[in-house]
């Protein structure tokens, strides 16, 4: 059985200590001899490695770092050992190979520094990439030749037809929750039947979208980052370069047209579902039978409201597109980016939509239609 | 079983679905050798080496490494046997968030936790230089470098645990003759340094005839022939015929009888 690796000190006639190791000099069983020969203050003038049984180049390593720092001489290495030794012993010193680390305050100042200048050039490549799409959607309208419908018509199915089911869920919940909270309020004043003026005209103008624009940047938003990003990674996008297929028409284009279609369709089915719900709670809590109902609704919600929501939607379609794929196109690197880059799209989607939601809101009220 | 045989893999069977990569194959490699696996494209040579570390489960058959049965193996036992190998995969599968030396030291941390982070900086110091690269490369990140450092980065990775056995796949494939000129002297150093056993999938003549001990051919979904080259130039199978006759085989022999001549 092999033998842990050990060593003994004693001290020499003529001055200064001798360090005598046996056994096997292996990473496997060096154990603690790392701090030991850490921890050792006497001065040691000879390595002996007479005993030692085997030696691998962790161990190799131990003793010529030992041996180095004390100027001991070794004597007795075997064949193996020293040539182990003399392996190892090449390795620039000097040179530490941890990263620099700075002190926390420069870090911390540092940070925000590296944090303004990455906005700032983020808001220039993205409007960068802006123009590009532009101008490739300019190309394709002289040249429809070089459309890609097949691409277009395949992301009309992930965009929209495969969210079917989770948007209709997800506005479906939503009208209910609204009518369900709009009843309990609105009963305090006994004027429960404007639930109905709550629930259609928020669905409509509102919420039926942003929810929609949401439930759209996370699945597709998201999809087009790391889809591009990827892409980038395995060099698909240099390749299609060098064959003359220009990355915005072929990936961008299609996205964002799938994307500016689909929103509005999607809006009117999340605004049509929400209603539903809310339909459905007022029948059974408040007993407003669903054809009082629908007729209430036409009368209390403007015709505006609808052209409110459909005037909105294509425009969060372009946006959430856009930084999807924008965001895809900033990856570089490694497979770390690709992650980092599809939470940006995501974050990045979800911010402007309601942020361009506000402006809206406020552009609407002011021309009349509210 | 033959002591001194590192691997011993014996009547393997691998296919995927209708598809039969390896009948009945059978392969040793010894003791210290340097064993080149030779064989056309879609001849089973990577499969073969995922086989034997345990990336593929067989169809059948027996594989030994270091005496130890490795089919049907429990994850946790296979461990003990997996620490003493080091494989440097074809585009070296370095870790793309870390950096070089933060590579090296992944294994060592896994397996030893105990270990100071000084040490651990040591180790990886002298392993990177080992593995033939200058000290600015440690801090670098595997997008940093050229393919060529990059394969030695994942060379001085598999070395990190001080392994018995390297499995190597197509290491000089994607660097030029030079690089891999160089490549192939450091296999041959480090093999004789260290005392290694080289497991090395190739399809660089050159480094076949430079390195290697012994060369296996796979072909007809098994080992056709295996041994020292010359033994394979005076074999008649129609393939080996061609792949060491053909002109880059003949011109490989040439740069070789030169290289020793000198």
């Amino acid at each position: 059985m092999v033998h842990s690796a050990d060593f003994i000190q004693e001290s020499l006639p003529d001055g200064g200590n001798i360090l005598r190791f046996s056994g096997n000099l292996a990473i496997a069983t060096i154990g603690d001899l790392d701090s030991r020969l850490h921890a050792l203050s006497d001065s040691v003038m000879q390595i002996d490695l007479g005993d030692v049984t085997h030696i691998d180049t962790v161990g190799a390593w131990l003793i010529y770092r030992t041996a180095k720092q004390s100027g001991a001489q070794i004597v007795n290495a075997h064949m193996d050992a020293a040539r182990l030794i003399e392996a190892v012993s090449g390795v620039d010193q000097t040179e530490s190979i941890a990263p620099v680390r700075r002190s926390t305050l420069a870090h911390f100042l540092g940070e925000i520094g590296e944090g303004v200048v990455v906005a700032f050039t983020t808001l220039l490549h993205f409007l960068g990439f802006v123009g590009q799409v532009v101008k490739a959607s300019a190309i394709l309208i002289l040249h429809p030749g070089r459309f890609r419908w097949h691409s277009v018509v395949q992301h009309f199915d992930m965009v929209g037809v495969r969210a079917l089911g989770i948007i209709g869920l997800m506005s479906f919940l939503i009208g209910i929750v609204i009518a369900q909270q709009g009843a309990v309020q609105l009963r305090q004043f006994g004027a429960e039947v404007f639930t109905i003026n709550l629930v259609g005209r928020l669905t409509f103008r509102e919420l039926g979208i942003l929810m929609t624009a949401i439930m759209v940047a996370g699945r597709s938003g998201s999809a087009f980052a790391a889809q591009i990003g990827t892409m980038k990674i395995t060099e698909e996008i240099d390749a299609m370069r060098t064959i003359g297929v220009v990355p915005a028409e072929a990936l961008v284009v299609p996205r964002v047209i799938a994307a500016v279609i689909m929103m509005p369709l999607l809006g009117i089915y999340a605004s049509l579902m929400a209603i539903i719900g809310g339909g459905l709670l007022c029948w059974i809590i408040l007993e407003i039978p669903p054809a009082t109902f629908v007729i209430r609704l036409r009368e209390v919600t403007p015709m505006t409201d609808f052209w409110i929501g459909m005037i909105k939607a294509p425009v969060f379609g372009a946006i959430i597109a856009m930084a999807g794929c924008f965001q895809g196109m900033q990856v570089e690197g490694n497979s770390e980016q690709v992650g980092l880059k599809t939470t940006a799209a995501v974050v990045q989607a979800i911010f402007l939509v309601i942020v361009l939601d506000a402006f809206f809101a406020v552009f609407f009220s002011e021309i009349g239609w509210d | 079983m033959a002591g001194d045989d590192i691997i011993s893999v014996q009547g393997l069977c691998n296919s995927f679905g209708d598809q039969i990569i390896h009948k009945d194959l059978d392969l040793d490699v010894r003791q210290g050798e340097i064993l080149g696996v030779v064989g056309g494209s879609g001849t089973g040579k990577s499969v073969l080496m995922r086989s034997i570390i345990g990336l593929q489960e067989p169809t059948a058959g027996d594989i030994h490494v270091f005496g130890e049965a490795m089919i049907g193996k429990e994850e946790d036992e296979a461990t003990d046997v997996r620490r003493r190998w080091g494989v440097l995969f074809q585009g070296g599968a370095l870790f793309s968030t870390l950096t070089v030396a933060e590579n090296v030291q992944v294994p060592l941390r896994e397996f030893y936790p105990d270990f100071s982070t000084d040490l651990l900086e040591e180790i990886a110091r002298y392993k990177i230089h080992l593995s033939g690269l200058p000290p600015e490369a440690a801090h670098k990140y595997p997008s940093e470098l050229s393919g060529g450092m990059r394969k030695r980065a994942g060379l001085a990775r598999a070395l990190a645990m001080d392994p018995e056995l390297l499995f190597l796949d197509e290491p000089t494939a994607g660097l030029d003759p030079i690089g891999a000129a160089n490549f192939d002297n450091l296999t041959r150093n480090l093999k004789e340094t260290l005392g290694l056993t080289v497991f090395l999938i190739t399809h660089d003549l050159d480094t076949l005839y430079a390195i290697c001990d012994r060369v296996a051919v796979l072909a007809d979904h098994k080992v056709i022939a295996i041994g020292p080259i010359e033994d394979l130039l005076a074999t008649d199978h129609p393939w080996i015929k061609e792949y060491f006759s053909g002109p880059r085989g003949r011109a490989a022999r040439r740069g070789h009888a030169k290289r020793v001549d000198k």
